[in-house]
């Protein structure tokens, strides 16, 4: 524990450091990046002991604040989470260092640097706290900080908007996160979470907690991205510089499903609509992220939907664990916390790994946009290789990490549905008929991500002129990549590190999540065999075409255009056109825009199409219930009439109200 | 008997090329042709792997990696499904899982090596490809999920073990129902009329056909061979729930579920000799179809 609060110091005097040294950015990198590596390496070295099978470690600390106390636990929840936070931030702090560099000229790297770290301290803190005021304040801290990072550019009009979104979204959500704290208190007469797992289980505490579980839904769904809560995900990550969102959507909306954990394990056993609802917020956020992903044209923007996604395939590892629990099935318990737990992992690791790629590809091109891009894999071979990994791990096909997490949602959905009574087992059928149409729709979308941005020929000058990044910028990605595969293929072993995380979640005997760990591991172990297998296979064939071409003519000509022998890049497939037949399959739930001005006459001389896929959320919901709410606060306008003495006397009013309401 | 999951694979290995054979002679037949020899494939394949390449200028590793990986994919699937009632070389719960997503990644590889050539056909054909798979995804697990409910199994060699004639009799309808999406989703895979056509002429209506344009030479034969491997393995899938028979003895169950993709082989030529092909558009009704019967499969053994 304490190492864990020295790495919290580190990161947060380096932050100070960095902002008092902002006038020389050199200074400001520097601290700001050595402050990271250094505190998330302290940091790790606790979390990692817990996980691997150290004892638990609290701190209580009196504290002034009312209802506060400075209450801090590591236990292997918590483990888990820091871990990851502290692994993809010392990463993110690498390549961020490259990434800003290049604004050193134009704005001062101090204050980035100051949030960065702050924002990963406040993170560890919101996953330790075991009080509500601290876990409040810390949360808050986490919602500031990466609000100033995502306004950095806030020079733009977009990154001005996007970063607005993104601080009401998140507040709305800290408000429902407020009243679920102060019922849970009042039933528990303490702030502090020891006493809100006490109240498990009576049943006092159980007429309420239908209402506690939907606030939390709520409260940390909206910061997890759970769809309809997810519109500021795709307005801030893309805005933000692209080491902060791979910070963000790798880790920071995880803590969503951290603080969701969390609190089910105060609720006590949960009755079975907990868990269909969590299938539907997960369906709905996988199917629906995959294909407002497809249909976008902007690199970080794909991605920002990507992330709803994910959190969708989390949200179906929750919800078939909470069946599990309601139905006293232990296989599904584990096997659907374990699976959402390790996909939180994994989708750290690629979701991360992509931002970087997209951040490499933006540094290199200085665009974003899909269909300007084009045969990058030539000029930025290691940024290309090192995202296709990415992207063959998000789509989640073997032999990489990304299929482990999904296997074992599906083994314990298909184990559920042939075990389970017809009512129990329909979910799971949903689940499995989701999951594999995600995948299917991932796939597309990713074919499309990397086929256009890296493969074909360049379709603009940007791309014409792209540059590969710089070694410190290729070393988090290339790190990343080797982790995707690395989990892949000693997926039992991750899963091992998972056992007392899911015993805690579960609440099961440890020897009963063991025996259902050890019966996942068996096919775990198989599928790595087969991977393996594969790789070996396709080295055997990579030699087997090395023997038969060796001697043999191998010529290189245009590609094939039906004899046409001077193709040029505009002929080629966009990304919109490749994504049309599917956009056009789901157009009612996606409500793409196109502009087309068609060819006309004998002689068309010229044409265009341009399309458009806004959040429907935004549009139809969102939009219009803010736009009358604003039109309502417009009336009180004439309150603000910028005359400081005027609003001396409003406080002067208010103060005398108080007095004469109190002294009545 | 230990060595029989090695012996079926081998023969997946050696016949493959042949259920294409069989099916064009089918073809021809209807036709009132003589058609192309019955080993046409083996000699196809064989003339690749002796020719020279040609890549185009535009083209990276990637374009390189496709019929590698592609064909590494479906021999590491061919592993994962069982040979008439023989379990297969490696058989754990949730197999049917690794087996959807290797092919998945089979997909992945071909598509992106097609968008490495940058030219619109292929371009063309891998839109369509991503389509279509995205769609009978869901009906392949649907329908496999129903057979395992019925089965109480969740590994593909279980299942199929599982299948007897008493099963058939307790719930025909619904295996029906599951051979009938099963059916759908090979065709649909192996880019079979009537969702796409293999003996197309032009670049504008192929899926599968235009996808793989560019490549030549071995790399072709690599494609050539894994298509046919695919077509096997689905095959085999279909083949077990079809063909209920039970022997015990080896021999006889090789026997039996060759005759079961021989007799596969004439069904799908004559699907192709008497159907057209459907448009474009109502590619995705037939797969959502798919799906449907799966789920009312499913439904049935619920019940």
């Amino acid at each position: 524990m304490v190492l864990l609060l020295l790495s919290v110091a580190i990161l947060v005097v380096s932050g100070f450091v960095a902002l008092i040294g902002q006038r020389s950015a050199r200074i400001a990198t520097v601290t700001g990046i050595g402050g990271a590596i250094v505190g998330c390496a302290i940091g790790l070295i606790p979390s990692v002991g817990v996980l691997l099978g150290g004892k638990a470690e609290s701190l209580h600390l009196a504290w002034s604040v009312p209802y506060g106390s400075f209450f801090v636990e590591l236990d292997a929840l918590s483990a888990f989470f820091v871990a990851v936070i502290l692994a993809i931030s010392a990463l993110a702090a690498i390549y961020g260092g490259a990434y800003l560099w290049a604004w050193r000229e134009k704005k001062s790297l101090g204050p980035p640097w100051f949030f960065f770290n702050v924002l990963v301290a406040s993170m560890v803190i919101v996953v330790l706290a075991r009080n509500s005021m601290l876990f409040l304040l810390a949360w808050e801290v986490m919602a500031l900080s990466s609000f100033f990072l995502v306004t950095f550019e806030d020079e733009r009009e977009s990154v001005r908007h996007a970063g607005w979104t993104y601080l009401v979204a998140t507040h709305l959500g800290t408000a429902f996160l407020l009243v679920m704290f102060i019922l849970l208190g009042r039933e528990a007469g303490s702030f502090d979470f020891d006493q809100f797992q006490n109240l498990s289980g009576t049943p006092k505490a159980f007429g309420g907690a239908s209402l506690l579980f939907l606030l939390a839904i709520i409260g940390f769904g909206t910061k997890a991205g759970f769809i309809p809560l997810h519109v500021w995900l795709p307005e801030a990550h893309p805005a933000a510089p692209s080491h902060v969102s791979a910070l963000m959507s790798g880790v920071m909306i995880k803590t969503g499903i951290y603080g969701l954990i969390r609190v089910l394990t105060f609720l006590g056993p949960p009755p079975v609509w907990w868990g269909w609802l969590l299938i539907g917020i997960g369906l709905s956020s996988g199917i629906l992220g995959v294909l407002f992903a497809l249909a976008q044209h902007d690199l970080k923007r794909l991605l920002a939907y990507h992330s709803v996604e994910n959190i969708g395939i989390i949200a179906l590892g929750l919800g078939v664990g909470l069946l599990g629990i309601s139905g006293h099935s232990p296989m599904l318990v584990v096997l659907g916390f374990g699976g959402g737990l390790l996909h939180v992992a994994n989708h750290a690791v690629f979701k991360s790994l992509l931002f970087f790629g997209a951040g490499a590809v933006l540094h290199g091109t200085g665009t974003r946009e899909i269909d300007h891009l084009g045969g990058l894999l030539k000029r930025m071979p290691w940024t290309a290789f090192t995202f296709l990994v990415g992207a063959v791990a998000i789509s989640g096909l073997p032999p990489l990490n990304g299929f482990v997490s999904e296997f074992l949602i599906y083994l314990g959905a298909f184990g559920g549905g042939i075990s389970l009574n017809a009512g129990a087992a329909v979910p799971l059928f949903g689940l499995i008929a989701g999951l594999s149409l995600i995948g299917g729709l991932a796939a597309a979308c990713f074919t499309k991500a990397f086929g256009i941005v890296f493969l074909g020929q360049a379709r603009s000058k940007h791309a014409e002129h792209a540059h590969e990044a710089g070694w410190l910028m290729r070393i988090p990605m290339l790190l990343l990549a080797a982790a995707c595969i690395g989990i892949g293929l000693f997926a039992p072993i991750a899963l091992s590190i998972l056992q007392r995380v899911v015993q805690q979640v579960s609440g099961l005997p440890a020897n009963v999540v063991n025996e259902n760990l050890a019966s996942a591991a068996g096919p775990l172990r198989l599928i790595a065999i087969v991977g393996a297998a594969f790789l070996a296979l396709v080295i055997i064939l990579l030699l087997l075409r090395r023997t038969l071409l060796a001697n043999r003519k191998v010529e290189e000509n245009v590609t094939w255009g039906c004899g046409y022998e001077s193709p040029t890049p505009r002929m080629q497939y966009t990304a919109s056109s490749f994504a049309q037949p599917l956009t056009d399959l789901f157009k009612t739930l996606l409500g793409t825009k196109k502009n087309v001005s068609a060819p006309r006459g004998y002689f068309p001389s010229d044409a265009a199409l341009k399309t458009e896929t806004p959040d429907t959320f935004t549009e139809k919901i969102y939009g219009p219930v803010f736009a009358r709410i604003g039109a309502g606060l417009w009336r009180l306008r004439w309150l603000q009439q910028g005359n400081v003495q005027l609003y001396v006397l409003y406080i002067a009013l208010t103060l005398l109200a108080l007095l004469v309401w109190k002294l009545w | 008997m230990h060595f029989a999951p090695i012996v079926h694979v081998l023969l997946g290995l050696t016949f493959a090329p042949l259920l294409l054979g069989i099916i064009n002679r089918t073809k021809a037949l209807f036709a009132g042709r003589r058609g192309q020899p019955l080993l046409q494939l083996y000699y196809d394949v064989w003339k690749l792997l002796r020719k020279g390449a040609v890549y185009s200028r535009t083209t990276t590793w990637v374009f390189r990696a496709g019929p590698i990986v592609g064909l590494a994919a479906v021999l590491a699937a061919m592993t994962l499904v069982p040979f008439g009632k023989m379990p297969a070389l490696v058989a754990f719960p949730g197999d049917l899982i690794l087996f959807a997503y290797l092919l998945g990644l089979m997909r992945f590889f071909t598509v992106i090596a097609a968008l490495d050539t940058g030219s619109s056909f292929e371009g063309m054909g891998a839109s369509r490809e991503v389509q279509f798979s995205a769609l009978a995804e869901p009906a392949l697990l649907l329908a496999l999920v129903a057979v395992a409910r019925r089965t109480g199994s969740i590994s593909l060699s279980g299942m199929f073990d599982k299948i007897s004639l008493d099963v058939w009799q307790a719930a025909g309808p619904s295996l029906a129902l599951v051979a009938a999406a099963l059916l759908v989703v090979l065709l649909c895979e192996n880019a079979r009329i009537p969702v796409d056509d293999p003996n197309t002429h032009l670049e504008l209506t192929m899926i599968h056909e235009v996808m793989v344009l560019d490549h030549g030479g071995p790399d072709f034969a690599f494609i050539v061979y894994g298509a046919a491997l695919k077509l096997w393995v689905l095959g085999l899938l279909l083949i077990g729930i079809v063909l209920p028979i039970q022997s015990g003895n080896a021999w006889i169950g090789i026997a039996v579920s060759i005759c079961g993709m021989v007799a596969l082989g004439v069904v799908i030529g004559i699907i192709e000799s008497t159907m057209a092909r459907l448009r474009l558009v109502r590619v995705p009704q037939l797969l959502v179809g798919a799906g449907v019967l799966g789920a009312l499969a499913l439904i049935l053994v619920l019940r």
